[in-house]
């Protein structure tokens, strides 16, 4: 059954007909669901690597207004995969770039724009407008807020995400189906893989994840076809592997089992943990260790980096140990002499001196702080960010 | 009895980049342990200080989340897949800005 009730449902003109006539002649379709999708307001979480093929397919399809939530700022280092800005579009919001090329695909789509961060403060309000939500973010604290916010108000969650060759695609609707929560109860802890490589994405990736997002969005206004709601559809990108596994409904879901606990929206950056600060870690700033190694102090670099990182350029006088081996190769640090981790911008030397504090490494360890790219930015200039 | 372990990419930072293993084990649970005890570093992202999997990790046998089944003492077959599916997150803007990872993680002095 369509989400769209017959009762919003209005006439198409001529132009609509000529535009979506590949869509009319589709039995599945036809001018009633060309009428739904027309009436249908679809929300878009984030303008980025998922959201950019959501908008444009929605657009292109017909759907009637497309709502767009972000507070990000177009960067060169999107346009390998977000295709909704483009090269002169880099330093403007992310909503005005993809409002202006939705419009320019499908100047009949109403667009609406939230140049703001989603919150449990905002997101009831600039969710209740909406059909369907779909989930294109890049963070845990707003994927769980989308999924409470969308079982409060009984809307479909479209959600799609992603790790460098890998995506997940589903659609959590509570009152048919699971919800995240019954799939994730909580999230990783800050500092544990996977929350937190420094990964990277293919670039058709999203792509293809954000493709089958829409497609289920328009299945859900259509009423047609047949949804992922209860399945969980894995993509290896790398391998051209499809892997579909059941979802099935937690019945002691705190939000939509069968005594729920959460009836509002909660403090999502404590539940993921991002404001327990990590008081183990200590950590060194590249100009202070710039000076200690000018006064030539016993110290022992380790550069945690992946080898292909490494071909970047080198860090020098550091020794390459990949993060997912320091336990492993624990023996090859000097406990009495102290050990500054390196990595790309301090999180994953930050975890690698968590896991050596776990696994007993009795030597003292500094992280350095922001990375690579910070002492390319404070010490040497010559270096690369990336 | 001999599986499959499937590797999601996320974790093979601590298998030498491989993406499937073969183990022994009975039960699913025996096959993860197998596992975790070949990658040492792998251990910490799969099961909390108390030995239980962690809840942002979920394990397939087959097509079946163990967590619907009888957990890790889901039994196995020969030759059948056990596949770890942690949650990702990604979607809008990975490294360098790594919006999973915000500045303020504490990470800083």
């Amino acid at each position: 059954m369509s989400i769209i009730p017959d009762r919003r449902l209005t006439e198409l003109d001529n132009d609509e007909i000529s535009r979506y006539s590949r869509h009319l002649l589709l039995p599945e379709v036809g001018p009633e669901g060309q009428k739904r999708l027309k009436a249908a307001r679809v929300l878009i979480v984030g303008a980025g690597g998922l959201g950019a093929p959501l908008a444009l397919y929605l657009a292109a399809a017909g759907v009637g207004t497309i709502g767009v939530v972000d507070n990000d700022f177009v960067e060169s280092s999107n346009l390998q995969r977000q295709v909704i800005h483009s090269t002169r579009d880099i330093d403007r919001p992310k909503t005005e770039s993809a409002k202006d090329r939705i419009k320019g695909l499908n100047p009949l789509v109403n667009v609406v724009t939230y140049n703001v961060a989603l919150t449990a403060g905002n997101a009831m309000d600039i969710l209740h407008d909406y059909d369907v939500v779909a989930d294109g973010t890049d963070n845990y604290q707003t994927r769980y807020l989308v999924n409470d916010a969308c079982v409060l108000l009984d809307i479909p969650n479209v959600y799609g995400s992603i790790f460098q060759f890998e995506g997940q695609a589903t659609v959590f609707h509570a009152t048919d189906g699971p919800c995240y929560r019954c799939l994730y109860p909580a999230p990783p802890p800050p500092g544990l893989v996977p929350s937190c490589a420094e990964g990277g994405v293919v670039g058709v990736l999203p792509g293809i994840v954000g493709t089958i997002q829409a497609c289920e969005v328009i299945k859900l206004i259509l009423g047609e076809g047949r949804g992922l709601i209860g399945r969980l559809l894995l993509f290896d990108a790398w391998r051209m592997k499809f892997r579909e596994v059941k979802l099935e409904k937690d019945p002691a879901c705190p939000v939509c089992g069968e005594n729920p606990v959460i009836d509002e929206l909660i403090d999502y950056d404590r539940f993921c943990g991002l404001t327990q600060p990590d008081e183990d870690i200590d950590g060194i700033t590249p100009l202070e260790l710039k000076a200690r190694l000018d006064r030539e102090e016993p110290l022992q670099l380790v550069d945690v980096r992946e080898q292909h990182e490494r071909n970047v350029f080198i860090f020098e006088g550091a020794r390459p140990v990949p993060f997912g081996q320091v336990v492993r190769r624990m023996d090859e640090f000097d406990p009495h002499t102290e050990a500054v981790f390196i990595c790309k911008v301090g999180r994953r030397s930050a975890l690698a001196i968590r896991a050596l504090h776990e696994a007993g490494y009795a030597g003292k360890m500094l992280n350095l702080l922001g990375g690579t790219n910070a002492w390319a930015r404070d010490v040497d200039n010559s270096l690369p960010r990336y | 009895m001999a599986v499959t372990i499937l590797i999601p990419t996320a974790l093979r930072a601590f298998t030498d980049r491989k993406a499937e293993v073969e183990i022994e084990g009975r039960t699913a649970g025996e096959a993860i342990a197998a596992f975790a005890g070949f990658y040492p570093d792998i251990r910490r992202h799969l099961y909390d200080d108390d030995g239980s999997l962690r809840s942002f990790i979920n394990i397939y046998v087959g097509e079946k989340n163990v967590k619907d089944a009888s957990g890790l003492e889901t039994p196995v077959q020969d030759g059948e897949t056990v596949m770890i599916v942690p949650a990702i997150a990604g979607g809008t803007s990975p490294a360098p800005d790594c919006g999973a990872c915000p500045d303020d993680w504490g990470l800083r002095p």
